[in-house]
């Protein structure tokens, strides 16, 4: 394998890891711009979506009819979960928002364990998702998944472009993030915005659930954490609240983390999450508001 | 006024608590359809928490407002847009991520009749030549000038039947303030009702019918512009100065 081909290969993982990223970060920012909430639970609304498709697929329903039934029933899961916990609490100080956020996640994924256990379960990939593509005569290999992951990311995100620059209810989104007093005088539904923002956000993680679980190849109860965590991350780097900034900070992060393993020796490399960690606080050091905020200082 | 019109907006007994502060402490004010009337007063004698009030960002804690006949007092912001009264707000709160275009289209948001809302936006442009040149722009990039006269068009497409303006002279160049209340002015002659809040009473007066004149929440004194031009007692209220 040449070096060419070996960077090349490399390049594919970071866009696909970083693909995910973005679909779970522009999510939690959806939300935290008409909010200014962590939404903790955005990660169990990712599994809400893998688990939907392990288990209808279970039953003998076809995998993209799965698909579209997870990614529902995880927008269903998010307009519940605001409905329920979120609502109640709107005007709230933010601790206690950010405590309810926590509390949902701890209770979603108890029930899951509950219900589940916590022992990992087979996701069923069709074999056509499951078979390698070659290139170079083998120096390049791709799964169908992989390649699955970044063109459905790309055309998701470019209707998430679109709708947050095109539509009324989208541009609304967009105004209520930045000024929420503004947004009411100029008549926009605020209530109706937020339930919007979650279902679009709880959507898109639940599309982001179940590529991470048919990459991993496994579902489990707490499968969210890890990349919640990850996307809030990327999240912060973009500029939290921004969801360009967002897109961009999951495409920084999936590059930066697959870049560290491939071109890093080992001893190193082994430190990936403190070395990513490490590069976010300087980076919030340097840039507060994350790349598209500058100046803006990021209140959780 | 020659011919006396129905009074549009109707404020009673207004009263509005900030925690243990009481901002407002029961105001009274009439508008009349097709009259300009000013609220003037020192800083923090409730001028702008009035507005803010009767745009449903403030809960009253006493007191009505009627709109047209109807209560409106605490009800959602977005509703009383749709009933017809819009806000261009102290300190313009544009959406400075969002372009002029959108930024008016979101001003338009609670309407449906869409050609209504084209032939709006070009009297926009008659009016603020300047905004057809930064469609594109976004709004956090124009000059404070141009920033309030979108701030006053963002108002105008919810075609409005009452105006509230809050300071659309506050961080404005001079000569763009004189731009922008000839644009008032002219608004005046089509008809607009409006109560404007205003901290450069010259300006105020000559603009308004009628004024009233706040301090620490409550109406000192009320008249007509050309008479309390004159008065003694506005620049004793604007003072803050005891009566």
């Amino acid at each position: 394998m040449t070096q060419l081909d070996y960077i090349l290969q490399q390049i594919v993982n970071a866009v696909s890891l970083g693909s995910l990223y973005a679909l779970v970060a522009v999510g939690l920012s959806i939300v935290f711009g008409v909010l200014k909430l962590t939404n903790f639970a955005h990660g169990d609304v990712m599994m809400v979506g893998a688990f939907g498709v392990a288990l209808l697929v279970g039953i003998g329903v076809p995998f993209p009819v799965a698909v579209i039934c997870g990614i529902a029933a995880a927008a269903v899961a998010g307009f519940l979960i605001e409905r329920i916990a979120y609502r109640p609490i709107r005007d709230a100080p933010d601790v206690a928002r950010l405590l309810t956020s926590l509390a949902v996640t701890y209770i979603i994924e108890n029930v899951g364990i509950l219900v589940f256990t916590s022992s990992p379960r087979n996701f069923p990939l069709p074999d056509i998702l499951n078979t390698s593509w070659e290139m170079s005569n083998g120096a390049i290999t791709f799964t169908s998944i992989n390649l699955l992951t970044i063109a459905l990311t790309f055309v998701s995100l470019l209707l998430l472009g679109w709708f947050i620059t095109r539509t009324t209810t989208g541009l609304g989104m967009r105004a209520a993030a930045e000024d929420m007093s503004a947004a009411h005088l100029v008549g926009l539904n605020v209530n109706r915005l937020i339930i919007v923002a979650f279902i679009v956000a709880s959507a898109y993680a639940g599309l982001a659930g179940i590529l991470w679980a048919a990459q991993a190849g496994v579902v489990q109860p707490q499968m969210g954490f890890t990349p919640l965590l990850k996307a809030f991350v990327a999240a912060i780097i973009g500029g939290f609240g921004s969801i360009a900034g967002a897109l961009v900070g999951g495409y920084i992060l999936g590059a930066l983390e697959i870049f560290i393993v491939a071109f890093l020796p080992s001893s190193v490399s082994s430190y990936r999450d403190a070395i990513v960690f490490a590069v976010l606080i300087a980076f919030l050091l340097v840039r507060p508001g994350g790349l598209l905020q500058p100046n803006r200082e990021i209140k959780l | 006024m020659a011919t006396p019109s129905p009074v549009l907006l109707s404020v009673e007994n207004l009263e509005v608590n900030f925690g243990a502060v009481r901002a407002l402490k029961g105001i009274s004010l009439d508008v009349h359809a097709g009259e300009v009337v000013a609220l003037v007063g020192a800083n923090g004698a409730g001028k702008s928490t009035t507005l803010r009030t009767i745009s449903g960002l403030s809960r009253p804690r006493g007191g009505k407002i009627i709109f047209d006949g109807k209560p409106i007092g605490g009800i959602a912001p977005s509703r009383i847009v749709s009933l017809g009264i819009a806000q261009s707000p102290e300190g313009r709160r544009l959406f400075g991520g969002l372009t002029v275009a959108d930024n008016l289209r979101l001003g338009a948001c609670t309407r449906t009749d869409k050609e209504a809302v084209v032939r709006d936006s070009e009297r926009m442009f008659m009016l603020f030549p300047i905004l057809k040149q930064r469609l594109k722009q976004l709004a956090g990039t124009l000059s404070g000038g141009e920033q309030q006269q979108l701030a006053l068009a963002r108002a105008l497409m919810a075609a409005p039947r009452l105006l509230l303006l809050d300071e659309p002279s506050l961080g404005v160049a001079p000569l763009l303030v004189r731009h922008i209340f000839s644009a008032l002015a002219e608004l005046k002659r089509q008809g607009m009702t409006m109560l404007l809040v205003e901290q450069n009473i010259t300006l105020a007066l000559d603009l308004a019918d009628r004024a009233y004149v706040l301090r620490t929440g409550q109406v000192a004194l009320s008249g007509r512009s050309a008479e309390l031009r004159d008065s003694e007692r506005v620049a004793q209220a604007y003072l803050g100065a005891a009566t």
